[in-house]
């Protein structure tokens, strides 16, 4: 028996509001129109009126038209014949083949509890030095990429997304031109992973109500393999596409704004799909790699200051590069210590040495006079950034950290370092200074596995 | 069943009722599904009652029954806190694993303390004995501590004990004594009692001044940005400059009885380390486990937000429980920023007009009802117990002139800012040595910090004018005293957090260590040039850093504090 409703008493932005009886918060619904069904979303119940957000958009929904309720919330179908398929932000299909069938579940399951999670403290390697030697990946970590238009963030994203090494990478894309879409696939299809692979993809071009479906399919499918005991790698992007639909939708409801527009709750609604990446007790793990443009650079804007809060650490992407300063990967320290004994010694040094580099880098701008030390630095940063910094390098991390001591015997004292003496006694390259110690060939940016 | 559910919105529900509605009062909403989620009243118009629900609101529909209470939000307090992993409303999570499994079941309420473990009770009040609210009835031991089993707080006017359990073994829901009001009335009671959270739990004769010191084995903080037991402070900061690090830190070392750790809306990550952690490292004080001597408040960013208000008045209420024993007890909340926001999102959806960045117009003075539960008392019997409330900031992107920040330090003895630069530079910890204060007494002679204070002033000085005038156009002596405030910097102020030697200093060190800094940075070189001037201070740095790592008179320690007081003795000309 299907009952409807058919008082459609507003339609404003995404929004219409419907008289209906017996409906439950959050539950889904289907509105009959002219165009074929749309499906809805319950945001809010008062007395009678039921406020529902249209995910293709209330374009052409008018008031004659009728409403049923599912009386069960958004639900994805989960099955291993989601592997290699491409679909749209609703779960259907966006590549010409048929309906996924599998089991269906919800989305938006409640939080993992704490005491069940894993500590995570399984590194995961990329092959780019500026993560695994200076901000190490860890498996079921949440991290963003912090970039702006223009940067190469997609692909870096993509190149992880193949040298990382999981059973399963779910692509969440927001907001993608169709192009970007077009070329994750292909990455994809050249990497020959599509077959472990699932996209779910949203382009600029579709409704906006269905960019916010985006995050939760994405990490509703993945959780459902990670209790199945497999490593799932999720990628997002782009996260303040996800968080201006957010904006939009909030603004219709005539929320008050709290900061250039967003809603009050933009933490908590990042914070429920970043969370959701978790290595389980006696299970297996979810990674979660976003992608944040930052609008005008600016990472105080709400988006990536969220996000920061967020996540465990960020990347900065600026200039084709992960820039050291800012970038930071909070799970380091669980995997770092248990690689080689120089490696945390290493680390800060080099990012220590590069700070200092700048500096004098900085009064050479203004043309003061550069000091013995300071050309010894400005020597370092020049190698440092050909050598490591670069997002062409492709190394294993023994080979990295390696790099690094030769870098730092080329251009400096063991104690001019500050590392411990102890360390510095064991790995500083017995040659010294000797600056034909180091191979001066280029590196092949290959797609090696971890 | 005594009201029906007009409105739903997110996680704010309204409840229309014929009978009486009390502000801040306990009310269950009923699922279809039979689920009774757990809410609070917060505003009542007419016969509205607008209610903050602790649960996803998924499924409720309007018409669904709704059981208001008389009772306000409380946590029990009882022997058995201790250890225990809470989540913000004091449901044992490990408990809640057992039952649910991987994820958390709205709707599913634990009692907090174990009620069939037996604790051994020693009776110290006798049948005839006069006693009052907050008095000791008896004692039992919890962990290394003893714990009082004291008159429940909330009743009034004096007793006469008619009866009292013996030593031997009892569960927290046995009956230890019957008290006799003046009026003759009887009263039972347990082992256990409730406290509602959001009410201040003091029974004690005063409050004292806060005057000695809490080592945190933090140098910063401890010589120049001290804390002291029963005081207030805030780690403001921006994402990623070490707030959670220092924290953790703190509530590994802090010289306290009791750490009550309040995870408020942040990463459930970082709880696990601490849960993971703890019962392995060893308290240093006593030799037991941490976890003997914390209780952990998670209430990560993706639980429910309205828990996320009521988890640090819990954490709060425990703290003041654990400070009625004579105890000396350090709350860390974490972050206060995800409290002051739950606030926010909580007056949106209630409509109310919104203040600056839209949060409540009643921000500051919540938190400065929050931060005033700290302090160190003298209770009843003239022993002393300790609150100290210690919260870390999350200020949007980083700048300090946000409401929550600032209403903050309004009311706090101390300011930890951490600064971007600093961590950056990876100069951690990242507490910015100018901008921060402390109103507080640490172990550092006020005097001799003030010294080292103006030089690092001085240093910072002089670094400004170079990057205008360049090294070339700087004085040898003002060079030099770059030099000296950089080496403050390098080796007192910063700290290798995750080195077992340096992560955790304790007081003798530091003052130690600080005397012989400050030698170091009197010294009056006599420099041939700045080359020579940075080669010597690399040189001590280098020496000074090493010293740090060497644990307390190692060979290591006595070889390289000679060669540090031969550097001082030949201002560096012999070494």
């Amino acid at each position: 028996m299907r009952k409807y409703f058919d008082s459609i008493r507003r339609i404003a932005g995404n929004v219409v509001t419907v008289n209906a009886s017996d409906v439950g918060y959050d539950e889904l619904a289907v509105i009959d129109s002219a165009h074929g069904d749309s499906f809805a979303q319950v945001i809010r119940l008062e007395g009678q009126q039921v406020s529902l957000q249209v995910f293709a958009g209330s374009q052409g929904v008018s008031n004659n038209d009728r409403v049923r309720f599912l009386h069960r919330p958004m639900q994805a179908p989960f099955s291993e014949d989601l592997l290699g398929r491409v679909l749209d932000g609703s779960g259907r299909p966006r590549d010409g083949r048929g309906e996924v069938t599998g089991e269906m579940i919800d989305l938006g399951s409640p939080p993992v509890n704490p005491v069940k999670r894993h500590m995570p403290d399984k590194m995961v390697h990329t092959g780019i030095p500026m993560i695994d030697v200076f901000n190490s990946l860890v498996e079921s970590q949440k991290i963003p990429i912090f970039s702006v238009a223009g940067e190469p963030y997609n692909e870096l994203l993509a190149r992880i997304g193949l040298q990382a090494n999981a059973d399963i990478i779910i692509l969440g894309g927001m907001g993608l031109r169709h192009d970007d879409y077009l070329k994750f696939r292909q990455t994809f299809e050249d990497g020959g992973v599509l077959g472990r692979a699932i996209l779910f993809i949203h382009t600029a071009a579709d409704p906006v109500v269905e960019c916010l479906l985006v995050p939760d399919l994405c990490l509703a499918v993945g959780e459902q393999f990670a209790l199945q005991g497999k490593r799932v790698l999720v990628l997002l992007s782009d996260m303040t596409a996800f968080s201006d639909s957010l904006k939009e939708i909030s603004i219709v409801m005539e929320q008050i704004p709290s900061n250039r527009g967003y809603p009050g709750d933009l933490y908590t609604q990042l914070a429920k799909r970043y969370e959701k990446a978790v290595d389980f007790e006696g299970a297996g793990s979810m990674t979660v790699l976003a992608c944040v443009t930052m609008p005008g650079d600016d990472v105080t804007h709400p988006v990536p200051d969220n996000t920061g809060y967020i996540t465990e650490g960020q990347f900065y992407l600026r200039n084709g590069r992960i820039e050291p300063f800012g970038s930071l990967s909070r799970l380091k320290q669980q995997v770092n210590g248990k690689t080689r004994g120089d490696h945390r010694a290493i680390m800060d040094a080099c990012i220590q040495l590069y700070a200092l580099c700048r500096e004098s880098r900085e009064k050479r701008d203004m043309g003061f006079e550069m000091s013995a030390w300071d050309r010894k630095l400005l020597k370092y940063g020049n190698l440092f950034e050909q050598r490591i910094m670069d997002l062409s390098v492709n190394i294993p991390l023994f080979d990295a950290l390696d790099r690094c001591w030769s870098i730092l015997a080329e251009c400096f004292e063991p104690a001019e370092t500050g590392i411990r003496r102890s360390i510095v006694e064991e790995h500083w390259p017995a040659s010294g200074n000797g600056a034909e110690t180091e191979p001066a060939q280029e590196e092949e940016p290959a797609v090696a596995g971890s | 069943m005594n009201a029906r559910i007009v409105a739903v919105y997110g996680n704010l529900v309204v409840a229309e009722t014929d009978g009486r509605v009390v502000q801040n009062s306990v009310a269950h909403c009923v699922h279809s599904n039979g689920t009774r989620l757990l809410s609070e009243v917060i505003r009542v118009r007419g016969q509205l009652a607008d209610l903050q629900v602790f649960e996803e609101t998924r499924g409720l529909k309007i018409g669904d029954p709704v059981e208001l209470q008389d009772e306000m939000l409380s946590v029990v307090l009882a022997p058995g806190l201790l250890g225990q992993i809470y989540d913000g409303l004091q449901n044992p999570l490990p408990e809640v694993a057992k039952e649910a499994g991987f994820f958390l079941k709205p709707g599913l309420y634990i009692h907090g303390v174990s009620t069939t473990q037996s604790w051994e009770f020693a009776p110290k009040a006798a049948v005839g004995d006069t006693v009052e609210a907050g008095d000791t009835l008896g004692t039992v031991p919890e962990g290394i501590f003893t714990h009082r089993i004291m008159v429940p707080f909330g009743w009034q006017g004096a007793f006469k004990v008619e009866k009292i359990a013996g030593t031997g073994s009892y569960k927290v829901a046995d009956e230890i004594a019957v008290l006799v009001d003046s009026d003759g009335n009887r009263r039972t009671a347990t082992m256990q009692q409730n406290w509602p959270v959001k009410r201040p739990l003091d029974v004690s004769r005063r409050r004292l001044l806060p005057d000695e010191p809490m080592v945190t084995r933090v140098r910063i903080i401890d010589s120049m940005f001290p804390i002291v037991r029963g005081g207030t402070y805030c780690i403001p900061g921006p994402f990623g400059a070490g707030k959670t690090v220092l924290q953790q830190i703190t509530a590994r070392n802090a010289d306290v009885d009791i750490v009550i750790i309040a995870a408020c809306g942040e990463r459930a990550g970082e709880i696990v380390e601490t849960l993971r952690d703890f019962p392995e490292l060893t308290d240093p004080r006593t030799g037991r486990s941490l976890m003997e001597r914390t209780i952990i408040i998670a209430n990560t960013s993706a639980m429910p937000v309205a828990a996320r208000e009521a988890s640090v008045y819990t954490a709060a209420t425990l703290g003041e429980y654990y400070r009625q024993m004579g105890l000396n007890v350090l709350m860390l909340a974490d972050s206060t920023s995800r409290w002051a926001q739950a606030m926010r999102e909580l007056s949106g959806r209630l409509e109310e007009i919104p203040g600056e960045e839209a949060f409540p117009a009643y921000l500051e003075s919540r938190i400065a009802a929050f931060y005033e539960r700290a302090g160190i008392l003298e209770l009843r019997d003239g022993t002393k117990g300790s609150l100290t409330i210690g919260g870390t900031v999350s200020p949007a992107g980083g700048n300090f002139e946000e409401p929550v920040t600032q209403g903050t330090l309004k009311v706090v003895g101390a300011f930890h800012g951490l600064s971007r630069a600093r961590s950056d530079a990876r100069r951690y910890p990242a507490i910015d040595p100018l901008d921060s204060w402390s109103k507080y007494r640490g172990i550092i002679e006020p005097a001799d910090m003030a010294k080292m204070r103006k030089v690092l002033v001085h240093g910072n000085e002089v670094q400004q004018m170079m990057t205008v005038v360049g090294e070339e156009g700087t004085s040898i002596e003002d060079f030099t005293a770059a030099l000296k405030a950089d080496f403050f910097d390098n080796c007192y102020l910063q700290q290798n957090a995750f080195d077992d030697v340096d992560g955790a200093s304790p007081a003798e060190r530091q003052q130690f260590a600080f005397a012989k800094v400050a030698e170091v940075a009197g010294l009056d070189f006599d420099f041939q040039d700045k080359a020579e001037a940075r080669r010597k201070m690399v040189e001590v740095t280098d020496l000074f850093r090493n010293w740090n790592y060497a644990p307390t008179d190692s060979d290591e320690y006595r070889r390289l504090l000679s060669e540090i007081d031969k550097f001082i003795a030949t201002k560096g000309r012999d070494s």
